[in-house]
């Protein structure tokens, strides 16, 4: 519950974001996300680093199922972090130094204060450069940082580095003098790593619990080497910004109402024609936070897909929300499907697909008459009108 | 008789007449009562014959129940249904998405309607009549009723071929023959049970035509023909036999008119009607396979010419010498045109079925999809003796008659027999064509011998000779001689021969029963087996599967199995299915072969790409059913490296042997059909005293018994394990 005072900026500005926070120990042996099988909860803020077991039937497997649910999540981890909090951001994709006592150093983009020598407190300012997960207002001033290196594991390609280290950070133990070459070092390190799963998901981590305190909030910053002092930190700027990104304020996009069908007319058919012309739209919009706004942009696409794209092209809008084009069926016959693959940094996946078989044509859907068969045509006739003359002569002349 | 008495009213005249008359009458009566008697006997035995074939084959019905079986059958009566709900001009024109996803199939271009044209319209016909029966039972019961009117057919090729007495005996043979009971089962709705009879029949009105000369006979034979085309792909055998047949009586000198008529009609306008099919298309004009046809039909158009140069021509020198420039010529011209069309493609070459009846290995070496078929591995001889009986040895028998006695029709029934005999003996299925011929011709055997010992027996022997036997030449000079030389014992020793054949027959008739219902009337999609008890037990897993599926699983979900369920997955399950029987696209089939012979993760990547949602397996390990997909596996990964190499056939195996125990090959017990069977099977203990994970089917304890599944979850498993269902599951949400 200290933490709920030390980090009472961070929860006030979600609360006054429309959020109702519900907080709960640890090891609280009521602890539980879901009651009669319904999620209680939206989301979940783990600021509880050094936790072994949480109390009530909340785990590691709980945690996962509640993200793979759909549900957000925030973790923050610090020097002292657990096996658990750890196996949880391993399973994102997050891998925390292993040892224990390695911490996060910097000896050239530390922040400058009076007190601390072992520059463990990292200023930094190498942020994901994403308009939509960082919010427009770009963060004048560094972001303070203590704690925990992480690196992400390359075979996940859904996690992405927020906040990065500097080429000279290194994970280490600062108390001990160094034998072995730091296992983290570079921009290989990650501050601060966002997920979003293939579910919509977003899941924040953390190697720094103290980034949302207070302290960190409201304390003046200097990054060694630089002259420029600010006056407060970025750090409640960018956590806000974050956090509204994480609990879907913002970067969030729905389609609706997938609509296809032929050239003139209005009705959806159950199957096309090869050759077929058709009109194929979509809505899309942007939650803004408390309604649902037009999405514009100019790099939404469609195929016509059959174990390979058909048909690649890119759908107008009329700027207010519906996407829409027209093209012509291949002539392939199958069963296609109408794709739209929208992954755009920051924003949610976009992913609908919509079956529709194309058959060939219908015996009576070809050309009755070819001009290239009229001497096919000619040939016949004469044919019929010479064997019946020949009959009438073979038989009635004697 | 009815003709004269209304005259005598009519004459009104003559008062002495009617008794006149009426002993004129009685008369006739009195002279024709013997072949009246005769006729009503003959009539009686057809109709029970008739009767007789139709309910032999009801067995499965009442065994099982009145359902359609095996593989194929579920898709005749699928598109049937489809045909009865939507009209000829839909089912015309289907196309179907739910086969070969995301391929589809064009169903209207690719099969044989008859079949289904049939069945629709006797369904039609029955509701007309105000018989509210449902699609299947007519489904269930065409096959029947068309063997029933095979016999007909049979009894009139007997006759025409021999006489009436053969015809019968014909008519009775292929009733109760195994070999035709094996496709013609009721339920056994195939192509085949239809095709025998049009077949049959097309050959019948053929001869006919070439007995009599008849233009309307060799158009009857045209339809026949036509009938047949549309009913099923062995109709290249009657459009490669005929023009062989015209080509020996060519040979042999006995060309005549007749013949020319005959074929000329038979050969154009079965060909014109022909191509009305969608299937077979312009194949009559373009495939190879139908080029013996068109070739005899220009030599008998030259010979024809040659007989009116000779007729006109009086010098037999000059005709020598024309003879030979005009025979130069032909040979010379159509060797050159077969030669430009085959080499600008325009006749397509043999196809590799057709490669593989002519050399039995070939199918072997080049198409192993063809191979993997059981029912086109060579023919075994115990299934000769199984499906023939003691047919086996009267057809040589009968052989020898037809060449005592050579006509047109004999020969022809001689070259039925002997090529159809020759195919049956390089695919099983085959056994199915030669069955009428073999019949036919055991049928004339039987006929001749019983013929001459009755004969024999008769008190007045000598008399009855000259009555009966008109067209017997042969036979009758044959017997003559063993009468005038009297032996002593002659007599007793044909009653002994007599009781002799009819032991044989009725043994015949037995075996003909006991194999109807013990081999060939199980549907195969219901399994039964003797419990310990010696009880019945029957095993209805595919059904509980198929049903499964089609209750739990969404509506647009894409199944991938074997082929071999393909049909029974869209028909009884009514989900999409990746490939199925129709064995179209050797590409697509060999895709999902690498499938199944991959490691899991691999697998996985393959049914990403193919939309699978759901995997089917049949496994009888625990079951002991020994046709399920680990003994096909071999197979599977065959067809699938015959298109992708990375699947070795060795990988599979040790030391060229197939084993699933603790000896397997490692990439063996983690590919995905292993897996897929074997899935929690290391738990159970399956026979008492065997330790758990004993697979019944192999008879060995299984190799891998610790298996896990990461991107599959088992869905459904039947209760006896026969079918097992996987679900596919989405990509890692978090990776």
């Amino acid at each position: 519950m200290a933490r709920r005072s030390s980090h009472s900026i961070f929860f006030h500005s979600l609360q006054s974001g429309g959020f109702d926070l519900d907080f709960k120990l640890a090891d609280d042996p009521k602890l539980a996300l879901q009651r009669y099988g319904q999620y209680l909860y939206d989301a979940l803020i783990l600021f509880s680093p050094s936790t072994e077991r949480f109390g009530g039937s909340l785990d590691l497997k709980a945690v996962l199922d509640f993200v793979d649910s759909g549900h957000d999540l925030i973790l923050a981890a610090d020097a002292s972090a657990s096996d658990l909090i750890r196996n949880i951001a391993t399973e994102f994709g997050v891998d925390f130094d292993e040892d224990q006592s390695n911490v996060l150093i910097d000896h050239t983009s530390y922040a400058v204060s009076g007190t601390e020598g072992d520059h463990t407190l990292i200023a930094s300012d190498d942020f994901i450069k994403s308009d939509v997960i960082l919010g427009k207002t770009k963060i004048e001033a560094p972001v303070l940082f203590r704690g925990i290196a992480h690196s992400l594991n390359a075979a996940n390609s859904l996690v992405l580095k927020v906040l990065s280290a500097s080429p000279s950070a290194y994970s280490s133990n600062p108390s001990s003098s160094q034998l072995q070459p730091p296992s983290l070092t570079g921009s290989a390190i990650s501050l601060v790593s966002v997920v979003q799963a293939r579910n919509n998901a977003r899941i924040l981590i953390s190697g720094s619990l103290d980034m949302f305190s207070n302290r960190l909030f409201s304390s003046a910053v200097q990054k060694a080497g630089s002259t420029h002092k600010f006056a407060k930190s970025g750090n409640k700027q960018f956590v806000t910004e974050l956090s509204k990104w994480v609990f879907h304020e913002r970067g969030h996009l729905k389609a609706v109402n997938i609509r296809h069908h032929k050239v003139g007319e209005t009705d959806e058919p159950a199957i096309y024609r090869i050759k077929d012309d058709l009109h194929f739209s979509v809505e899309i919009y942007e939650w803004s936070g408390n309604s649902w706004e037009p999405y514009v942009a100019n790099d939404v696409q469609v195929q016509f897909y059959m174990m390979s794209p058909y048909v690649l092209k890119t759908l107008e809008t009329d700027q207010k929300g519906l996407y829409s084009t027209s093209f012509k069926v291949p002539d392939v016959y199958g069963v296609f499907q109408f794709k739209v693959e929208y992954q755009k940094l920051g924003y949610t996946t976009l992913s609908l697909s919509k079956q529709i078989p194309v058959r060939p044509f219908k015996h009576n859907e070809y050309e009755r008459f070819i001009t290239t068969a009229f001497p096919y045509y000619g040939a016949s006739f004469t044919t019929m009108a010479g064997f019946f003359i020949f009959c009438v002569i073979f038989l009635y002349h004697k | 008789m009815a003709g004269p008495k209304p005259e005598a009213v009519v004459n009104g005249g003559a008062r002495q007449q009617p008794s006149d008359l009426l002993k004129k009458t009685v008369g006739v009566k009195l002279k024709l009562k013997t072949k009246q008697q005769e006729l009503l006997i003959r009539v009686s035995i057809l109709f029970l014959v008739y009767v007789l074939a139709f309910i032999t084959r009801l067995f499965s019905v009442l065994r099982y129940e009145s359902m359609i079986h095996e593989f194929d059958p579920y898709f005749n009566y699928r598109t049937t249904l489809f045909l009865t709900q939507k009209g000829f001009y839909e089912f015309w024109n289907w196309f179907d998405s739910e086969s070969w996803y995301p391929l589809g199939r064009i169903i209207g271009g690719t099969l044989y309607p008859g079949l289904m044209v049939t069945a629709a319209i006797i369904y039609w016909g029955l509701r007309f009549l105000r018989f509210a029966v449902h699609i299947r039972e007519v489904c269930v019961l065409t096959a029947p009723f068309f063997a029933s009117n095979t016999t007909l057919v049979a009894y009139f090729f007997g006759k025409e071929i021999w006489d009436s007495g053969a015809g019968l005996v014909a008519a009775a043979l292929i009733a109760i023959c195994p070999g035709y009971i094996s496709r013609s089962v009721a339920g056994s709705y195939d192509n085949e049970g239809v095709a025998i009879f049009a077949l049959l029949l097309t050959f019948y009105l053929f001869v006919k035509a070439v007995n009599t000369g008849s233009l309307a006979w060799a158009l009857a034979s045209a339809f026949g023909y036509f009938y047949m085309v549309s009913a099923w792909g062995g109709y290249v055998f009657i459009i490669n036999l005929i023009p062989l047949y015209v080509l020996v009586l060519l040979v042999t000198g006995r060309y005549s008119m007749r013949l020319y008529v005959a074929y000329n009609c038979m050969y154009v306008l079965g060909m014109l009607l022909a191509m009305q099919i969608r299937f077979v298309g312009f194949q009559h004009v373009q495939s190879g396979e139908h080029m013996a046809a068109m070739g005899v039909f220009f030599l008998i158009q030259v010979f024809y010419f040659l007989d009116w140069v000779k007729y006109l021509l009086s010098d037999t020198k000059l005709f020598q010498a024309f003879l030979r420039i005009t025979v130069t010529l032909a040979v010379g011209v159509g060797s050159i045109a077969l030669g430009v069309g085959m080499a600008s493609g325009y006749i397509s070459p043999w196809t590799g079925r057709f490669y593989s009846l002519l050399d039995p290995t070939y199918a072997k070496d080049h198409i192993p999809i063809i191979a993997s078929v059981s029912e086109h591995q060579p023919t075994a001889w115990s299934s000769f003796m199984f499906d023939f009986h003691i047919l086996l040895f009267l057809f040589p028998a009968g052989l020898y008659f037809c060449f005592k006695r050579l006509s047109d029709a004999t020969i022809f029934i001689v070259m039925y027999g002997l090529t159809s005999m020759y195919f049956a003996g390089v695919m099983v299925r085959l056994i199915l064509v030669a069955t009428p011929a073999v019949c036919l011709i055991s049928a004339i055997a039987v006929s001749a011998t019983i013929k001459n010992l009755t004969q024999l027996v008769r008190p007045n022997h000598k008399v009855s000779q000259t009555g009966s036997s008109k067209g017997t030449g042969s036979v009758k000079g044959s017997s003559k001689v063993t009468i005038d030389q009297s032996q002593p014992f002659q007599r007793n020793g044909a009653i002994v021969l007599l009781f002799g054949a009819f032991y044989l027959l009725s043994r015949y008739a037995t075996h003909c029963t006991w194999v109807t219902s013990e081999a060939y009337s199980s549907p195969s999609i219901v399994l039964a087996a003797r419990g310990a008890h010696g009880n019945r037990v029957i095993f209805d897993d595919y059904r509980e599967a198929y049903f499964w599926l089609r209750q739990n699983t969404p509506p647009d979900a894409k199944v991938m199995s074997w082929w071999d369920y393909g049909y029974q997955i869209t028909a009884m399950g009514n989900r999409t299915v990746i490939v199925d029987n129709n064995t179209w696209n050797n590409t697509h089939i060999a895709t999902v072969g690498r499938a199944m012979s991959s490691y899991e993760d691999e697998a996985y990547e393959i049914m990403q790409s193919l939309d699978v949602d759901y995997v089917l397996v049949v496994f009888g390990g625990v079951t002991g059913y020994s046709s399920d997909d680990i003994n096909k596996f071999l197979w599977m990964v065959r067809i699938g490296g015959g298109v992708f190499p990375v699947i070795k056939e060795p990988d599979y195996l040790v030391n060229g042997e197939y084993r699933v125990d603790k000896g397997a090959a490692p990439k063996m017990l983690n590919c995905l059909m292993y897996k897929l069977s074997y899935y929690r099977f290391g738990e159970l203990t399956t026979e008492y005293g065997k330790p758990p994970g004993y697979d019944r089917a192999r008879g060995v304890e299984i190799g891998n018994k610790d298996i896990k599944l990461e991107h599959l979850e088992e869905a459904f498993t039947t209760s006896n394990w026969i079918v097992r269902i996987y679900k596919v599951k989405p990509p890692n949400n978090r990776w």
